[in-house]
């Protein structure tokens, strides 16, 4: 049963991988990380602009999420029980949960871009944090409640003041399933093309600025798949590729180097 | 060194509850006393006013004075500084499971802003030391993490921890009712080591426990202090009849 089970788990995932491996590593070679889009009817070309951006957006998308959700958790869980304010913000959180991805990024455009009158990595990676929080904050306020009683009993009996011992001994506690709750987020919106399409907007240059519009790998990908040139589509696939093979490293990495660091000092 | 104890007029409540009714008694410095009782009559109630780990239950009330030395824990002082100096040990031994050894007896002081490695590195192993650990931990003090003990090892890690601290009494709300005969020797064998330099606050269920460790001992019923005095006193010639009753396992 069990190893069926995990078969049937498994199977999808690999097949996908192995199918986007099939498809796209071909294409992959040096060029593909280091060029940028090529014009219409010249072959070649990378997506360097694509991963860049993918990473500035998610980095400032993390940046707004984890903390903005991790501070709501802990208030759902260590100082809002029950409390009308507590109710409001976890009511919030599941309806954001629950808005599709598209509405987000309409609303950022209306609230950022057309205010500031151009695209912009920066809206975009506020589209794709506030679409991090809902999951950091449930996953937070989960994870906190499975912290013992008795464990916070023990931080309070020691003479550590209530918010010192919320963040060293009962966040700390239960950082694992957080830095998970964390990790999932990262990953979901990691590959969020739609609330992009009006916010990053895409752009077939390398940038790194926040103010101007900026590539990402799921709006190359797009733009690319359902475009009509057989070399685009086979750059789609490898982006596809690469997409999935960094999220996959960047959530081993944190798992790796948090798991090590966990036993080490207090604090 | 420890510090007597001196309660008046102490009552408590949860919500309604009225679950401690005006007790007064003076536990003396540098001694152990118990304190016995059916479940439910208000032991632990008790102790935890006595550092005001009460205070973390929103719906407990508090009247009355309590003093150790002659400091009024409930006037003019934070709760924090009190449960510094009157330390805790609660009934299940609670490790902070993410911490090594040293970390959980660390932490005590390290997160109130102590940051002097030397000189916590020498205060670590004299407290696994008083808490009779030591020998058994230390080759593994920041390798192993302190749920990875046994239970009785992580009670007396629990006590390691709060001795870090120094306070002057030492709360004990039946330290060994989940421990097996020899840990609940070991650790009978400790508050008799402890009490020269601590004052001793121990409730029990086990009456031979109370008998062996504690010179002064006090019997509570449904909130009231029913007697307090000497433990042989308590166990051979009790003055009161529901004192009796209970010691010689009429009730409760
Ligand atoms: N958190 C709480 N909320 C409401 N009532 C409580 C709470 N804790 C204890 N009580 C009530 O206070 C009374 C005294 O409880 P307490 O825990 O002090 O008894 P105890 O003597 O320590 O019992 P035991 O020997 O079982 O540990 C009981 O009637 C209990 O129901
Ligand atoms: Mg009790």
């Amino acid at each position: 049963m069990a190893v069926l089970g995990t078969a049937v788990v498994i199977a999808p995932l690999l097949a996908i991988f192995a199918y986007l491996v099939y498809k796209g590593a071909s294409s992959l070679n040096w060029d593909f990380f280091t060029q940028v889009p090529k014009p219409v009817g010249e072959t070649g070309g990378g997506m360097e602009n694509a991963i860049l951006g993918s990473g500035v957006l998610l980095s400032v998308a993390s940046a707004i999420g984890i903390p903005v959700g991790i501070a709501s958790g802990v208030y759902l869980a260590e100082f809002g029980r029950g409390n009308t304010l507590a109710n409001l913000v976890r009511f919030t959180a599941d309806v954001l949960n629950g808005i599709p991805s598209i509405v987000v990024g309409i609303a950022v455009y209306s609230l950022i871009v057309v205010p500031q009158l151009h695209f912009s990595a920066f809206s975009g990676g506020v589209a794709l944090g506030i679409m991090m929080i809902p999951t950091v904050t449930r996953t937070t306020e989960e994870m906190l409640r499975l912290v013992p009683h008795a464990v916070r009993e023990a931080a309070l009996g020691l003479g550590v003041p209530n918010w010192r011992s919320t963040i060293s001994i009962t966040l700390r506690t239960a950082s694992t399933g957080i830095i998970t709750g964390c990790m999932l987020a990262f990953a979901r919106v990691a590959g969020e093309t739609a609330p992009l399409l009006f916010t990053a907007f895409g752009n077939d240059d390398r940038s790194l600025a926040l103010n101007q519009p900026i590539a990402a790998l799921p709006l190359q990908i797009f733009v690319y798949a359902v475009s009509p040139y057989n070399d685009w589509h086979r750059l789609a696939w490898a982006g596809s590729l690469v997409l999935i093979v960094l999220i996959v490293v960047s959530v081993s990495l944190v798992r790796f180097v948090t798991s090590r660091g966990v036993l080490k000092g207090a604090s | 060194m420890g510090v007597g104890i001196e309660v008046k007029e102490l009552n408590a409540w949860y919500g309604e509850t009225h679950t401690l009714r005006s007790i007064s008694l003076k536990i003396p410095a540098n001694h152990a006393t118990a304190l016995i009782g059916p479940s439910g009559c208000g032991k632990s109630t008790f102790v935890r006013c006595l550092n005001r780990m009460h205070e973390t239950n929103p719906i407990a009330r508090v009247t009355g004075s309590v003093k150790i030395g002659d400091l009024d824990i409930y006037h003019g002082v934070s709760p924090v500084v009190i449960r510094r100096r009157i330390g805790m040990v609660f009934q299940l031994p609670n490790p902070f499971p993410t911490m090594s050894i040293f970390d959980n007896v660390a932490s005590g002081l390290r997160l109130n802003g102590f940051r002097n490695k030397k000189a916590l590195d020498e205060i670590v192993e004299r407290s696994l030391r008083r808490a009779a650990l030591w020998d058994e931990v230390k080759d593994d003090l920041r390798r192993k993490s302190g749920a990875s003990l046994s239970g009785g090892q992580q009670q007396r890690l629990c006590i390691a921890r709060t001795l870090a601290v120094d306070p002057e009494v030492l709360l004990m709300d039946e330290p060994a009712s989940a421990l097996d005969p020899i840990s609940t020797a070991k650790i009978e064998d400790l508050i008799f080591e402890l009490k020269s330099e601590y004052t001793i606050v121990i409730v029990t269920h086990n009456m031979q426990q109370a008998a062996r460790v504690a010179e002064n001992t006090g019997f509570f019923l449904n909130g009231h202090l029913v007697e307090f005095d000497a433990t042989t006193k308590i166990f051979t010639n009790p003055s009161d009849k529901r004192t009796e009753d209970y010691i010689t396992g009429r009730f409760g």
